[in-house]
């Protein structure tokens, strides 16, 4: 899920010079790289930047009915995955975090765990 | 006040066609009662649920569409807690984020327009690497 996010990024870079400019300059200390991988070691590791899904793929429509979206953003365990890690933007994740909630009471996506 | 929702409810998976029929049909006439409007219904079918709900594993999701006011929602909301094979439902109001989405699909629209007779090669470029 994680590389979708990255494949699309490079193969989309061309026509976004604002993003590829800005890549260069990644924060040096910043948290860990990716999902997966990465690592506590990160800083010895390029590190991609990283960008929002809905914004890259141009993804308007963010709806509980649509898990297989949605569970991409969401933990093994249940847990909503946090902003820092997937590179989601800030009104992006606040609709997705609502669309999962509403899964989530509609019984398409697990509280807790995975689905039973 | 004309609103639209989304009604999804999960009856029990053990629940036979007719009487599906039946609570969809009592369900109908409860809103055209309200004067409200069935937009859509539709059955998505059996589905594992996330978690246990009532000691089932499994349910049949049923899909309303409506429109109407929020006296229609709370008859209707009202109805589903008592109908007994009912074991879950959710209400979403959808008319602003669809009104969202068009703004933003009709201003796309617009921009396409804008920039196709100028520099039809640009969005020739631009085309697969948005599908990409």
């Amino acid at each position: 899920m994680a590389d979708e996010t990255r494949a699309s990024e490079s193969s989309s870079g061309g026509d976004r010079p604002d993003r590829g400019e800005r890549r260069p300059s990644s924060r040096p200390g910043g948290p860990g790289g990716g999902r997966e991988g990465g690592g506590p070691g990160g800083r010895k590791y390029f590190r991609r930047k990283k960008v929002c899904k809905f914004c890259v793929e141009k993804i308007e429509a963010i709806n509980y009915k649509d898990i297989r979206l949605l569970a991409q953003f969401v933990a093994e365990s249940g847990r909503i995955v946090p902003r820092r890690l997937t590179g989601v933007c800030t009104p992006h994740q606040r609709r997705l975090s609502l669309a999962i909630k509403q899964a989530r009471n509609i019984a398409l996506l697990p509280f807790a765990g995975r689905a039973a | 006040m004309n609103r639209t929702y989304e009604l999804m409810f999960i009856v029990r998976p053990d629940m036979a066609e007719e009487e599906q029929d039946k609570l969809i049909s009592t369900l109908e006439t409860a809103v055209a009662a309200s004067s409200g409007l069935v937009k859509s219904v539709e059955r998505m079918g059996k589905r594992r649920l996330a978690y246990t709900v009532r000691k089932f594993h499994d349910g049949i999701y049923v899909l309303l569409t409506v429109e109407g006011g929020g006296g229609l929602i709370h008859e209707l909301e009202r109805r589903l807690r008592v109908t007994e094979p009912v074991i879950k439902f959710l209400t979403v109001r959808i008319d602003e984020e669809q009104k969202r989405l068009d703004k933003i699909k009709a201003i796309k629209d617009a921009k396409r327009k804008a920039a196709a007779p100028v520099t039809p090669a640009e969005v020739a470029g631009e085309a697969p690497a948005a599908t990409a």
